[in-house]
C-alpha cells in the first residue's frame, strides 16, 4: 500500500522556526482549518450546530479561541474553523457531519501556510508589512490584509503574538518579507 | 584645510571633527553640518553650474528649496545626482562632486552657454529644433541630451534597500517648527496619537536658526525641550529627516523617513530611506514659509544668498558666508539678518532697503529707497552695484550679499487636492485657500502667521480646532513683530540678464518673452519657460515670476494666480517607490507541489502570473529545450507522462442553487450533470466574448468544482462572487477557492491508468470510472481526487492529493511506476499536446474571441440564460464568413511557422486589405514531424484543405500552407476513451 | 482613498478592486429581454461630475461587493452599501 509523507509549505520534514532579535516566527504544521459557510436562510440551524458542535461564531473581523475548536469570521455568514490537526485532519468531513445542510464546508488546511509571530510588541515589524493598526485594534481582531502583494490572514492574539496566514505556495515569500522586515528593524 | 568661515556659536558638535570631500578635496566639518554649511565653514561657495547657460553657483538657500547647490553625492551604486547640499547631512568619509560642468567647476567649456544666452532664451529650443523632422533623431536630441540635465545617473544598481510601511494616527503633525511642536504638544498632552514629522534631522525648524526668545529660553533650546517632552508621551511619535511629500484622500499622507542617508552606508540589513503611507484623523500643516529673493541684474553668484539663509548659517551652523556682508531686502525680516551678523561680529557693510522712509538701524549703514542694480565676480561675489534713492550709483566690494524679498508660505500640502492659495497683501504672499484636503488645518508661517508668537499660538489653536480640547498647554512668551514689506518683484534698470528660477536659468526677459508671445497664463508661462520645474519645483522663483507676469499685464497678483500644486512636495527616490519590489523580490512566487522535485532534477521554470512552472525537465546528455520537449511528448503519448497542474483555478460551489448558479455562469449547461461527472465548461463575458474555460466536476448533489485557467482564477473568482451578490442575491450558493489546497496531477498516456492503478485504493477501470468520472478517493487511506479527462487527448486522469503529500505523490507515481518509464512533462510538452489536439488556450483566449471563432457555438445554450448568451448572438459576432480556428501545416515540413503570422491567399499582396486572419499558438510536432499551429482565419471552417501562404513580413517569412482541422491529433478521440 | 465598509469600517481602496457604475447590477432577464436592451446595460452610462453610484469588490478583505456612493470631483465618498442588499432592494432575487 502507498504511504506518502507529508512536506510542509518551505518543502521541509519539520516546521521551521527563526528568530531575529526579539522576534519568533514558527511555522504551523499542526492546525487544520476548514471554511464554514451558511446556506442561504439557514443561519439559525447554524448556530445551533456551531454550540452543538462547540464551534465559536465570531462577530466581523474577530477570532475566537476555544477547544478543540477556534474560528475566525472571513465574510458575512462565513468563518475560518481551526482544530488541531492531530486529531482533526478530517477537519472537513467532521464539521459536515456536525453541521448538516446548514453549512457549505470546504477543506482548507492545505491552502494556506501559518506563521506565528512572537515578541514583546509586534507593532513595528507589522506596520512594515501592512496597513492593520495593530497597537490600535483589540486582542482577538482577525483580519485579510496584504502583505508584500500576498493576500493573508492577520489575527492578533495580543500585542506580542499573532497569527499570518498566507497563500502555501507563496510560503518562502510570505517569509521572507517577515524576516527582511525583521533585519530591517533588528 | 581649516575652516576658515567657521564662527562661534551654532548647533554643530565641535567635538568632533568629520572629513570629506568635494571634487576630490579634502575638507573638515562637524556633526550638526549640512554639506553646504561645511563647504561654506571652508571658505568654498562655488558649489554647481547653472543648468542652461552653465553660471557659476553657489547655495542660495539654507533648506530644503535650494536651486542651486546641487551636487552627487557618493559614488559607485550610491552615486546620488542632484542632491541639495544644503539639506546633506555631513558624515565622516562623505564624497560630493560637482555636476553639469566639464572639465572642471572652475573651468567649465560649456560656460560659452552663458555668452550665446540669446540663443538660449525661452522658447529656443522649440522654435529652433522644429524641422526637417528626421533632424530629430539624429542631430537635435542627441545634442540636447548632451547639453542639458545636471547630475549623472549611475550605471550600477542601488546596493540599498527601501522599505515601505504603514501609520496611523489621530494627528500628524507637518514640520516640527514652533507651531508644529506646540500643535503636537497640544494634542500630545491630551492624549491623542500624534505623529510630528519633519524634513530636517534636528527639529524646532526655523527656531534653530534664530535668536529669539520662547519664554525663559533660546528658542532652539525651548525646542529642544520640548521635543523631550514629547518624546516622553508614549502617544506620540517623533519623525525627524522624514519629510511629508503629499496629501492624498481621505487623510491619507505620504512621508519619506531617510533612515540611513546621514550615514557612509546603511546598516546592514538596513534600509536606505522608508516610504510611508500615513492614515490620519487630523493634519496640521506647520510647514513654515520659503524666502524668496528679488530679480536683478547678475543677481545669481555665488556669495548671493537669501537673507534667512545667510543668518541662518551664522546662527545654526556657525559660518560665515563671507566678510563683508550686505543685505538688500524689501521688508523688516532683512533687517533681522544684519543685526544678527553684525552681532556675531561680522562686517555688515550695508543695508540696502528698496523702502522709502522710516527707521534707520543703529550702528549700520542703512540705505534706504535705495537697489542694488548690478553685481561682479566671475566665480564669486566681489561687488555690488547700488543706486541710491538720489539716482547716485555705488560700487560696494564685498563677499557676501543677502536678499530678502519677503516669505512665502509653503502651502504646497494644502493646494494637493487643487486647493488655489490667495493673495494676502499685507504679508505679499500666497496663503492657504479654501477647500483644503478634509481634516488638515495650517498653523504658523505656512497660515502667513509669520510672528513666533503667532506660531505658538495657531499651532496650539489648530490642535483645539481639530479635538475641541478644553485642558491645553501655556504659551510660552514670544516675539510678534508684525510684518513689514513694500513688494519689490524686481529691480528695473538695465539690459542685463536677471534671475528669477535659478534652477532653470530663467530670467525677468524670458517671463517678458513670454508675455511677448502670448503665454501669459502662469500653467503656460511655466510650459513655455520652464519656470518652477525641475527639483525645485520654484520654491523661490515662482512668486516672483508670476509677480513679473503680472505687472506685464496689468492683472494684478491675484488675477495671475499660481500653478497647480501636486505632490511630491520635494523630490523622493524611485528606489522608495520601488521599495522591496525590485530584481528577484518584484513580486512575490508562487512555487507548485512538485517544484522541490524539478530543482533537483534540474528543470527549467517559467513564469506563469506568479507561479513557476516547470517549463521541461532535462535529462542528462539533453542539450537544447526541443529535445527535452519532443522526449517528454513522445513518452507521454507512448507511455505515460506526468504534469504538475496544480496551478489551474479551483473554486469549490456549494448550496442547494449550485448548478442553477452554474447554469448561468457558463454558456452550458451544468445542472443536468451527473453526480460523479465532469464536463467542460465555456464561460462567456456579457459582452459575448469568451472569458474562461476549464472541467467543472459535480463532487455532490449541492457541490461542484470549477476548474479555471491558471491565468484567470483570480478573474473569475471575483466575476463569480459579483454575479452571486450583485445579480442574483437570493441564489443559495457559497464559493471559496481551493486552488493551493490540492495537489493536482495530470497522468497522461496509454499507461496512466495501469500506472494509477498501483497508487489509489479504488477500482479505476473503465467501467468503474470511464472517461469524464469524478470523484473522491483514497490514496493508502489518505483523502483524494481523482478526475478522468485529458487536455493531452491521451487517456487521463488528474489526481489530487492535500498540498503537503503533492510532492510524495509525484515521487510515489515515479517510483511505482518505473516499468511504465513515466517522465515527467513540463507547460513546452503540455502546449505541444493541447495543439495537436487543437484545444484553446492563451492564444486563443484572447479577449477578444467568441465562441463561435473557436468552433464552439454550439456550446452557448439559447434555452437557459447566462453571462454573455444574448450578446454573443449580436451582429457582426455571428458573421459566417467570420474568424474560426483552424489548424495549419506547412508544405513544405521544413518550413517552420511564427505564431503572430498572417493568413494570405495566394499571389496576392502583404497589405491589410488581405489579411485573412493570423495565426494564434504554434509548435514543433514530434508527431507529425513538422511544424503546426493554430489560428484564426476568415471563413475558416469552409476552407479547411485549401492552401494558402502565411507571412509574417518582420521574420521574413512567406510560405505555403495547408489549412486543416485544429483536432489534428487522434480527431476520433480514440485514446483518451481508451 | 478610504471607504467605509459598512460591516468592517474604513479600509484602503488599495484593497479593492473598482468595476464601474452601479447600474451593472440592473442586468436584464437574457429570456425576454433582446440584444438592444443587453447593449444599453452594458455599454450605455452616464458619466457625471459629481455624485456616481460605482461597485468596488474588497478583495483583499472579505470578498463584499460594494456600492459606493461618490463624487468624482471631489472623491467624497457618502454612502457605502453592501452590493447584495442594494440589489435586493432594486428587486433582484435568483
Amino acid at each position: 500500500m502507498v504511504s506518502l509523507q507529508s512536506l510542509t509549505a518551505l518543502g521541509k520534514r519539520e516546521a521551521t522556526i527563526v528568530t531575529h532579535g526579539p522576534m519568533t516566527i514558527t511555522e504551523r504544521t499542526d492546525v487544520a482549518l476548514a471554511s464554514l459557510a451558511a446556506r442561504k436562510g439557514r443561519m439559525a440551524d447554524l448556530d445551533k450546530a456551531a454550540k452543538a458542535a462547540g464551534v465559536p461564531l465570531p462577530g466581523p473581523a474577530t477570532h475566537r479561541t476555544g477547544t478543540p475548536y477556534s474560528a475566525f469570521w472571513t465574510a458575512p455568514e462565513i468563518w475560518f474553523v481551526e482544530a488541531p490537526y492531530a486529531t482533526h485532519e478530517l477537519i472537513a468531513d467532521l464539521l459536515k457531519t456536525a453541521f448538516g445542510e446548514s453549512a457549505s464546508i470546504t477543506e482548507q488546511t492545505d491552502a494556506w501556510v501559518a506563521f506565528d509571530l512572537a515578541a514583546a510588541d509586534l507593532t513595528p515589524v507589522l506596520e512594515r508589512l501592512c496597513n492593520v493598526d495593530f497597537s490600535f485594534v483589540p486582542a482577538g481582531y482577525a483580519t485579510r490584509t496584504v502583505m508584500e502583494h500576498l493576500g493573508v490572514y492577520l489575527i492578533k492574539h495580543d500585542l506580542g503574538a499573532a497569527r499570518i496566514y498566507g497563500p502555501r505556495s507563496s510560503a518562502e515569500s510570505l517569509l521572507h518579507a517577515i524576516k527582511t522586515a525583521a533585519h530591517s528593524l533588528w | 584645510m581649516t575652516q576658515s568661515h567657521r564662527i562661534e556659536g551654532g548647533q554643530i558638535d565641535r567635538s568632533k571633527t568629520l572629513r570629506f570631500t568635494f571634487d576630490g578635496i579634502p575638507y573638515q566639518g562637524h556633526p550638526g553640518d549640512t554639506l553646504a554649511s561645511a563647504l561654506l565653514a571652508n571658505g568654498v561657495r562655488l558649489m554647481g553650474r547653472s543648468f542652461k547657460y552653465h553660471r557659476p553657483r553657489g547655495p542660495l538657500s539654507a533648506g530644503s528649496e535650494e536651486p542651486n547647490a546641487l551636487v552627487e553625492l557618493r559614488s559607485g551604486g550610491r552615486q546620488e545626482p542632484n542632491t541639495r547640499a544644503t539639506v546633506a547631512e555631513l558624515y565622516e568619509g562623505l564624497t560630493a562632486s560637482s555636476q553639469n560642468r566639464w572639465p572642471s567647476l572652475r573651468f567649465d567649456a560649456m560656460g560659452i552657454n552663458d555668452k550665446l544666452s540669446t540663443f538660449f532664451a525661452a522658447g529656443f529650443y522649440y522654435k529652433t529644433f522644429m524641422w526637417p523632422k528626421s533632424f530629430w533623431e539624429k542631430l537635435y536630441e542627441p545634442i540636447i541630451r548632451r547639453a542639458a540635465g545636471l547630475g549623472s545617473v549611475t550605471r550600477e544598481e542601488d546596493p540599498d534597500a527601501y522599505d515601505k510601511g504603514f501609520l496611523h494616527c489621530d494627528l500628524l503633525v507637518i514640520g516640527a517648527g514652533p507651531a508644529g511642536l506646540m500643535a503636537a504638544l497640544t494634542a500630545g498632552q491630551a492624549g491623542k496619537r500624534v505623529i510630528l514629522a519633519d524634513e530636517d534631522f534636528r527639529m524646532g525648524g526655523r527656531l534653530n536658526a534664530e535668536t529669539f526668545a520662547v519664554g525663559d529660553s533660546q528658542g532652539a533650546d525651548w525646542a529642544t525641550a520640548t521635543v523631550a517632552e514629547l518624546a516622553s508621551l508614549p502617544n506620540v511619535r517623533l519623525m525627524t529627516r522624514t519629510t511629508v511629500v503629499g496629501a492624498f484622500d481621505h487623510g491619507i499622507y505620504s512621508a519619506v523617513e531617510r533612515v540611513s542617508d546621514h550615514l557612509p552606508t546603511p546598516a546592514k540589513g538596513k534600509p536606505r530611506q522608508v516610504l510611508w503611507r500615513i492614515y490620519t484623523g487630523k493634519a496640521i500643516l506647520a510647514g513654515g514659509a520659503t524666502e524668496r529673493p528679488i530679480a536683478f541684474e547678475n543677481n545669481d553668484r555665488p556669495g548671493i544668498m537669501l537673507s534667512g539663509a545667510l543668518r541662518a548659517y551664522a546662527n545654526r551652523w556657525g559660518v560665515k558666508a563671507g566678510e563683508r556682508v550686505a543685505v538688500f531686502t524689501n521688508n523688516d525680516d532683512g533687517l533681522r539678518t544684519a543685526i544678527d551678523l553684525q552681532a556675531k561680529g561680522i562686517d555688515v557693510v550695508a543695508v540696502i532697503d528698496s523702502r522709502d522712509g522710516g527707521d534707520l538701524l543703529p550702528g549700520i549703514r542703512h540705505l534706504r529707497g535705495a537697489d542694488v542694480i548690478d553685481t561682479s565676480g566671475k566665480l564669486g561675489l566681489t561687488s555690488i552695484t547700488v543706486r541710491q534713492g538720489n539716482g547716485r550709483s555705488e560700487t560696494i566690494a564685498l563677499n557676501a550679499l543677502g536678499i530678502s524679498g519677503g516669505w512665502n508660505p509653503n502651502v504646497n500640502i494644502h493646494s494637493h487636492h487643487r486647493s488655489r492659495p490667495v493673495y494676502d497683501p499685507t504679508i505679499a504672499a500666497f496663503v492657504p485657500g479654501q477647500d483644503g484636503p478634509p481634516g488638515l488645518l495650517v498653523a504658523g508661517a505656512a497660515a502667513g502667521q509669520m510672528s513666533t508668537h503667532a506660531a505658538l499660538k495657531t499651532g496650539r489653536d489648530a490642535a483645539i480646532a481639530a479635538f475641541d480640547l478644553t485642558t491645553v498647554p501655556d504659551l510660552p512668551q514670544a516675539e510678534d513683530a508684525p510684518v513689514k514689506i513694500t513688494p519689490l518683484w524686481h529691480v528695473a534698470h538695465g539690459k542685463g540678464r536677471a534671475w528669477i528660477d535659478q534652477q532653470n536659468d530663467v530670467t525677468v526677459k524670458d517671463v517678458q518673452l513670454a508675455k511677448q508671445e502670448n503665454f501669459t497664463s502662469v500653467e503656460h508661462l511655466k510650459r513655455y519657460t520652464t519656470l518652477g520645474m525641475a527639483t525645485d519645483q520654484g520654491k523661490t522663483g515662482n512668486v516672483i515670476g508670476l509677480a513679473v507676469m503680472a505687472e506685464l499685464t496689468g492683472r494684478s497678483i491675484p488675477e495671475t494666480g499660481t500653478t497647480i500644486y501636486r505632490p511630491p512636495y520635494t523630490p523622493v527616490a524611485l528606489g522608495a517607490l520601488a521599495g522591496r519590489s525590485r530584481g528577484r523580490e518584484f513580486k512575490p512566487f508562487r512555487l507548485t507541489p512538485s517544484h522541490h522535485w524539478a530543482r533537483e532534477q534540474g528543470a527549467t521554470f517559467v513564469e506563469v502570473g506568479n507561479w513557476l512552472r516547470t517549463q521541461w525537465v532535462p535529462k542528462p546528455g539533453e542539450t537544447e529545450w526541443r529535445q527535452s520537449v519532443d522526449r517528454e511528448v513522445l513518452a507521454t503519448r507512448k507511455s505515460v507522462g506526468i504534469c504538475d497542474v496544480t496551478t489551474l483555478g479551483k473554486i469549490d460551489i456549494q448550496g442547494t442553487d449550485a448548478g442553477a448558479f452554474l447554469d448561468r455562469v457558463y454558456a452550458n449547461t451544468f445542472s443536468t450533470l451527473a453526480v460523479g461527472k465532469c464536463r467542460y465548461g465555456l464561460m462567456l463575458r456579457e459582452d459575448g466574448i469568451v472569458f474562461d474555460d476549464g472541467t467543472t466536476a459535480r463532487m455532490g448533489q449541492n457541490e461542484y468544482v470549477m476548474t479555471t485557467t491558471t491565468a484567470n482564477a483570480v478573474t473569475v473568482f471575483r466575476h463569480l462572487e459579483f454575479c452571486r451578490q450583485c445579480l442574483w442575491p437570493e441564489m443559495d450558493v457559497q464559493l471559496i477557492s481551493t486552488t493551493e489546497a490540492w495537489a493536482q496531477f495530470s497522468v497522461a498516456g496509454p499507461n496512466a491508468r495501469k500506472l494509477l492503478e498501483k497508487i489509489v485504493d479504488q477500482d479505476i477501470s473503465d467501467a468503474a470510472f470511464p472517461y469524464m468520472a469524478a470523484g473522491n478517493i483514497t490514496v493508502g487511506g489518505l483523502r483524494a481526487r481523482l478526475f478522468r479527462i485529458s487536455f493531452s487527448g491521451e487517456l487521463a486522469y488528474e489526481i489530487a492529493v492535500p498540498t503537503r503529500y503533492g510532492d510524495a505523490l509525484l515521487r510515489e507515481m515515479l517510483a511505482k511506476g518505473a516499468e511504465y518509464d513515466p517522465i515527467v512533462y513540463g507547460t513546452e510538452a503540455l502546449g505541444v499536446m493541447r495543439i495537436e489536439k487543437g484545444h484553446v488556450a492563451g492564444g486563443e483566449l484572447n479577449g477578444t474571441s467568441t465562441a463561435l471563432n473557436m468552433g464552439l457555438g454550439k456550446m452557448v445554450s439559447k434555452k437557459k440564460d447566462s453571462i454573455g448568451m444574448v450578446l454573443s448572438q449580436r451582429e457582426g459576432l455571428t458573421d459566417e464568413d467570420g474568424y474560426r480556428l483552424v489548424g495549419v501545416r506547412p508544405v513544405d515540413p521544413k518550413a517552420s511557422l511564427t505564431a503572430g503570422s498572417h493568413f494570405l491567399e495566394k499571389g496576392v499582396a502583404p497589405m491589410a486589405a488581405n489579411d485573412g486572419g493570423w495565426l494564434t499558438s504554434k509548435v514543433s510536432s514530434p508527431h507529425l514531424g513538422c511544424d503546426i499551429a493554430l489560428g484564426y482565419l476568415k471563413a475558416g471552417d469552409r476552407k479547411i484543405g485549401q492552401r494558402m501562404r502565411i507571412v509574417n513580413l518582420l521574420a521574413g517569412l512567406d510560405t505555403e500552407v495547408e489549412i486543416i482541422s485544429p483536432h489534428m491529433f487522434d480527431p476520433e478521440g480514440e485514446r483518451l476513451r481508451g | 482613498m478610504l471607504i467605509h465598509h459598512p460591516i468592517l469600517g474604513p479600509r484602503d481602496a488599495q484593497e479593492f478592486v473598482y468595476l464601474g457604475d452601479a447600474s451593472l447590477i440592473d442586468r436584464p432577464d437574457g429570456m425576454t429581454a433582446g440584444v438592444d436592451a443587453f447593449h444599453d446595460y452594458l455599454y450605455n452610462r452616464t458619466n457625471p461630475a459629481g455624485e456616481h453610484q460605482e461597485l468596488w469588490y474588497h478583495e483583499q478583505g472579505d470578498r463584499s461587493w460594494l456600492v459606493v456612493t461618490r463624487n468624482t470631483v471631489t472623491h467624497e465618498i457618502t454612502k457605502v452599501e453592501l452590493a447584495r442588499d442594494v440589489a435586493r432592494a432594486r428587486g433582484r432575487t435568483k
